[in-house]
């Protein structure tokens, strides 16, 4: 009888983006920025020097110092502490919003794709009105309709990411459904819910996360750019964005002000579009043996 | 003469292609028009013809994987086209369908344990011990060893796949499969084994299938019966021995002629088949094969023949036997 050779398991998704991320440094690059901003947003209440909400009323719009290590801002707040805390807020609204686009976004484009026929040209048209507004407009139309919240962001920014989520999850959603195993199983009486969750789903999941990865950091550019014109969250809050305007009213004399949140932004952004290059090619399936 | 286990009655599938912009047309396709056959228990039934002659299209549309436009698909006297929903998925379980490609037809996510357990789990068969037992013996069954269970489909060659796809077609224990191709895709020798395989199933546990190929060497030594297919209807229909020895149908006699003999000192008549396959978007007239025959008369041109029984068993559609009977 044939034998089978024995080898080890499927490499996972994961351990799977380990091999290849180690032979490339652009990804190992940005996965350690990444992992160094989320750090430092989650540990600011331990690792911020100062209150970033402390008035020092002495101290106002000093440059880097020995005390204030990135300068202060108007109101004498220390702008170190101020970026730490504020990646707290842009993060966490990012990534809701993100995430939030992402099932919702998935779940339509693979009901779109599996249904197909009228439904499918309907939703799809529909995401496609979506895409035709910038994401900023939909962001901007969305909290001026609703306020400026935080939990407001995270919908107006979900919201903007939704389409191209359905794009990304319909397209692989179509090839899979033609294949003979999701035949198999409507042969063997499975219900359609099962053959999305079980069997299209995990085989759509790896255009979704580097599509996610990507987004992660448009959104964060949108949630910044809100927040830049006053439509984020509200002072004294202190987000990247907003910490971005309120330094442009002194931007000839103290330009710290908006060059460090500005490249706060930066190293966040580089880091997730390095990451999200290497996700890409970790599940392209080119390079893969499938 | 055993009991029918399935009857096909005037199986009708005609796919509908809009095309073209702006005006667009719309165009059918009649991938069946009205096929009938029957399965006795623990038969073999062959379907062959030509690639895009509608045999995957009958196996599929018969399992409702694609959904026919009308006829009977009868098991045990019930109508499998229209069961309720409930009812539809327990018959499921009595007809099972192996694919002709090994690599598409497995999820690649999934072990080979998920994929076989998966059926039983769905149709509640068992607790999770009788389920783990099943696989195993459903394993050692088609021959592959039990540590397969663990593993993922990329792990294995293309006629162990193969082996997979049977399993899983088996552990809803059915009573007929269809096969569409099984071994097309596979190399000349594991096509060997997996004949013996399904052939020692056929015998085991009293299977029946329906065997759709176009390689009449597989379908000769598998099937007991046989139907030819031409542009979607049967044009003959008999025991595979006499089909194959004594073809009535010039379409059947062209076939049987044109599939290599392995002797190199037998004598090849190399009738060959003028022009290309009609559209079955276009069919001809009359008869759908009077273009190519060699035989062809006026009549051909402007009467489809009807399919009539010309000895015990044996069926043809052709209007140079209507004259003979």
């Amino acid at each position: 009888m044939s034998t089978v050779h024995l080898s080890t398991r499927q490499p996972g998704a994961l351990a799977l983006f380990w091999s290849r991320a180690r032979r490339n440094k652009g990804t190992a690059i940005g996965l350690v920025l990444v992992l160094v901003m989320v750090a430092s947003a989650i540990l600011a209440p331990w690792i911020a020097p100062h209150d970033p909400l402390e008035q020092d009323i002495i101290a106002r719009l000093e440059p880097p110092s020995d005390t204030y290590l990135l300068g202060t801002d108007p109101y004498g707040r220390d702008i170190l502490s101020r970026i730490l805390w504020g990646g707290r807020v842009s993060l966490f609204v990012s990534t809701s919003a993100v995430l939030i686009a992402m099932v919702v976004g998935s779940a339509i484009g693979i009901l779109a794709g599996y249904i197909g026929g009228k439904f499918d040209r309907v939703t799809m048209a529909c995401m496609d009105v979506l895409l035709s507004f910038p994401s900023l407009i939909m962001g901007l139309l969305v909290v001026a309709m609703l306020g400026p919240s935080i939990v407001n962001l995270i919908l107006a920014i979900g919201l903007t990411a939704v389409a191209p989520f359905a794009r990304i999850a319909r397209a692989p959603t179509l090839v899979i459904k033609e294949r003979e195993f999701v035949e198999a199983g409507r042969a063997m009486g499975f219900s359609h819910g099962r053959i999305m969750g079980i069997h299209i789903l995990p085989n759509v999941a790896s255009e979704v996360m580097v599509m996610a990865s990507l987004w992660l950091a448009t959104a964060i550019r949108t949630e910044a750019s809100l927040s830049f014109i006053g439509l984020g969250v509200r002072p004294p809050t202190p987000t990247w964005g907003s910490m971005i305007r309120e330094g442009f009213e002194n931007i000839l004399d103290a330009p710290w002000l908006s060059i460090f949140p500005s490249i706060a932004i930066l190293i966040v952004m580089l880091g997730l579009n390095l990451l999200g290059d290497g996700l890409r090619d970790a599940t392209d399936p080119r390079l893969r043996h499938e | 003469m055993t009991a029918t286990l399935l009857e096909v009655n005037d199986l009708q599938k005609t796919f509908t292609v809009r095309r073209g912009f702006p005006r667009t047309e719309t165009v059918h396709v009649k991938a069946l028009s009205g096929i009938s056959f029957r399965i006795a228990e623990g038969e073999a039934f062959g379907l062959v013809g030509e690639s895009g002659c509608g045999k995957s299209t009958a196996g599929r549309a018969l399992l409702r994987l694609i959904e026919p436009d009308g006829g009977q698909v009868l098991y045990r006297g019930e109508n499998f086209l229209t069961a309720p929903g409930h009812r539809l998925r327990q018959l499921r379980q009595k007809l099972q369908i192996v694919f002709q490609d090994p690599f598409a037809s497995l999820n690649p996510r999934r072990t080979v344990g998920q994929t076989l357990a998966e059926p039983m789990y769905v149709h509640r068969l068992g607790n999770r011990e009788e389920i783990q037992a099943r696989v195993e013996s459903v394993l050692d069954e088609v021959g592959l060893p039990r540590a397969a269970v663990e593993k993922y489909p990329h792990e294995f060659s293309g006629g162990q796949r193969q082996r997979i796809g049977i399993a899983r077609a088996l552990v809803l224990e059915p009573e007929l499969i269809v096969a569409d191709e099984p071994v097309s895709a596979l190399d000349v020798s594991i096509q060997a084994q997996i004949l013996l395989l399904l052939d020692g199933l056929k015998v085991r546990r009293g299977l029946s299938f329906l065997f759709i190929s176009h390689d009449l060497g597989v379908v000769r030594h598998f099937c007991k019966r046989v139907a030819v297919m031409y542009l979607g209807r049967i044009v003959e229909e008999g025991p595979t021995e006499e089909i194959f020895d004594g073809p009535l149908h010039p379409y059947t006699q062209a076939l049987r002629d044109a599939s290599p003999v392995p002797d190199p000192r037998a004598k090849v008549t190399m009738a060959r088949l003028e022009g290309e396959v009609a559209s079955a978007i276009n069919p001809p007239s009359g008869c759908h094969f009077h273009p190519r025959c060699p035989h062809a008369m006026d009549r051909c041109r402007v009467e489809y023949p009807k399919l009539r029984a010309v000895a015990p068993g044996r069926q043809v559609a052709c209007h140079l036997h209507d004259m003979a009977a």
